[in-house]
């Protein structure tokens, strides 16, 4: 099957007067449909390699292929557009937007891209939503909903724009062992159904064992690559 | 761009508090200024309403050593179809004189008028509190205080002696007070005819005055009138050469009143700017997540430019209303003993509309930068940060 993320000799160094080296000379790719993740010590560089393939970040040198796009080198304004189209973020902080409701936070990556939301979109808001168990709680304000409802809100909103690829780290961080299991379900079926290529960072191994391929970063370099 | 604006109006509306004391901040700033401003054009407006509203803005006189304008009517004529923003012209026939009442004597001004004419520049109509005008030939008005200090009474004849010595008789019509002592105590209005015959000038005047509609460009339409006149020896004067010490007071307080005003709406500029900028960091978060989901750095700065243009709309019709009710108070509350206001206020609407607008204008200035600084986070950082 073919890649739909390629990372090509990508180094990253930060700081400018003390120069740290996090990622040396990773090559990595993940096949589309695929479900991934990526385990790793705190300060492997596993976070910093996913947001480089989420384009928050740039790699100081190598190359980074997205769905065949080369985006190291694309201007600000592409890949904002690229991000919004083609990636959905789940953040172990789920980083809702507070002032807006459940499904006003779904609908927002849509909102980016087009203000007007059409009938079938919205709809879609309502499925997805539904998908995760929300239906009852879509209208609350995002502050009054429970960590769990947030963090599945927070899905659910990766998913409007039906991306081809969910980047997600920690997602069941502070999520408890049951919460866990749900959201993990979740994401695997969405997998199933939507054929979305999914890269998860956990540091649950529990978690790790049940995705197809488990790729370990240890000090800036893949350590392992197993597949199942 | 709408998406910007949906954000911005939900931002502003999740922050009740900040929002409201940020509006007040901008209202209380525009009340200030429109009631400082409404105030200090009310004063000035009643200033030269009271120093020049019943004298003569630009007066001909006679020049090159005459002492007389013979050719009177064609210059007033020439006047009337020069300039449309000269109104009230009047002609005078004027002389100093004596009057002599009981053993004693004071100097008096015979001022001859077509009467009609000058009531429309000194309101002696108005001002005539006993009587009547003068209409026929030796009748003439004078002053409450010149009545006081003489002792005459409706229908008494005063004696005036002139330079000549000739002595003449006039029978008194009415009094008048035109609220200036010095006028009320010298002042001896007469019909043109008499002062005329009495000064010895045959048909001629010694002033052609008039009034403006636009008083500040006085001296533009009397340059302009000088320059048209065909009349020769005369010159024109203007009330703005002849005052130029009220000209550089009001010029003072103009400016004190513009200090003032910039100095609000700085004051006024630095808070929303502080107040936006706070915001900025306080929503770091919520622009770094839009900005992750693909926002554009345009419209995410365009949420705090919306922010400062709803705040600034807003806030400076709120600070309208604030004002006008100040000024409510001030002319309903600080008011002299016949009730009427201390300071009439002078409402401009042009000017509180420009007060209203420079409010707007400047509360977007002041969110550029916060839009700037949210156009400019990079999302990395907040989640980063987490």
């Amino acid at each position: 099957m073919a890649d739909i993320i390629e990372l090509k000799n990508i180094n990253k160094i930060y700081g400018d007067k003390i120069k740290t080296q996090v990622l040396f000379d990773i090559n990595l790719s993940f096949a589309e449909h695929s479900f991934n993740s990526i385990i790793g010590e705190s300060g492997s560089g596993k976070s910093t390699m996913l947001n480089i393939i989420g384009t928050l970040d740039k790699p100081t040198s190598g190359e980074v292929y997205i769905d065949g796009f080369r985006t190291d080198t694309l201007d600000k304004d592409s890949l904002a557009r690229l991000r919004n189209e083609t990636m959905g973020f789940i953040f172990q902080f789920h980083y809702l937007l507070p002032e807006f409701t459940a499904k006003e936070n779904v609908l927002m990556p849509y909102k980016i891209k087009n203000f007007n939301v059409p009938k079938e979109v919205d709809l879609w808001a309502d499925e997805l939503l539904d998908l995760v168990g929300l239906t009852k709680v879509k209208n609350n304000l995002a502050t009054d909903m429970s960590g769990g409802q947030q963090q599945r809100t927070a899905i659910a909103r990766a998913l409007i724009n039906k991306p081809k690829i969910i980047l997600a780290d920690e997602p069941t961080g502070n999520l408890d062992s049951e919460t866990t299991e749900t959201v993990y379900s979740i994401l695997r079926s969405i997998n199933q159904k939507y054929k979305t290529t999914f890269v998860i960072i956990t540091h649950d191994q529990r978690i790790a064992e049940k995705t197809d391929r488990i790729v370990e970063v240890k000090d800036g370099r893949i350590n392992l690559d197993l597949r199942k | 761009m709408r998406l910007s604006f949906t954000i911005a109006l939900r931002f502003l509306k999740s922050g009740k508090g900040q929002t409201l004391l940020i509006i007040l901040g901008i209202s209380v700033g525009v009340a200030v200024q429109l009631f400082i401003g409404s105030l200090i054009q009310g004063l000035q407006a009643s200033l030269i309403d009271t120093t020049i509203g019943s004298s003569s803005h630009i007066t001909i006189v006679p020049a090159n050593g005459k002492t007389s304008i013979k050719d009177w009517e064609r210059a007033k004529y020439e006047v009337g179809i020069s300039d449309s923003n000269i109104i009230n012209i009047s002609a005078a026939a004027e002389g100093s004189a004596t009057i002599d009442y009981d053993n004693d004597t004071a100097p008096v001004l015979i001022r001859g008028f077509i009467v009609e004419d000058a009531d429309k520049i000194y309101n002696f109509r108005d001002g005539l509190y006993e009587g009547r005008l003068p209409i026929k030939k030796d009748e003439a008005i004078i002053g409450r205080d010149l009545a006081l200090k003489t002792g005459t009474k409706v229908n008494d004849e005063i004696t005036l002696i002139l330079p000549s010595g000739n002595v003449t008789r006039l029978e008194i019509t009415g009094f008048f007070d035109l609220e200036v002592s010095s006028l009320n105590e010298s002042w001896v209005v007469t019909t043109i005819e008499t002062a005329q015959d009495m000064l010895s000038l045959d048909s001629s005047v010694t002033k052609i005055e008039m009034q403006v509609k636009e008083v500040f460009a006085a001296d533009k339409t009397a340059n302009d009138l000088a320059y048209n006149l065909s009349v020769n020896n005369v010159e024109v004067e203007n009330w703005k050469d002849q005052n130029q010490s009220l000209l550089s007071g009001l010029n003072g307080q103009s400016v004190s009143s513009y200090m003032i005003q910039v100095f609000v709406l700085v004051a006024v500029l630095l808070g929303i700017f502080s107040v936006l900028a706070i915001s900025v960091v306080q929503r770091s978060r919520q622009i770094g997540i839009l900005k992750a989901m693909g926002i554009k750095d345009r419209d995410a700065s365009l949420i705090f430019v919306f922010q400062g243009f709803m705040l600034g709309v807003v806030g400076a019709l709120f600070g309208i209303i604030l004002g006008f009710v100040l000024l409510w108070f001030f002319t309903n509350f600080a008011v002299n003993p016949d009730g009427t206001p201390i300071v009439p206020i002078y409402i401009n609407i042009g000017f509180i509309a420009l007060s209203g607008m420079f409010a707007v204008s400047s509360a977007v200035a002041a969110s550029l930068i916060p839009a700037r600084l949210s156009s400019r986070l990079n999302p990395i950082e907040v989640i980063k940060n987490g």
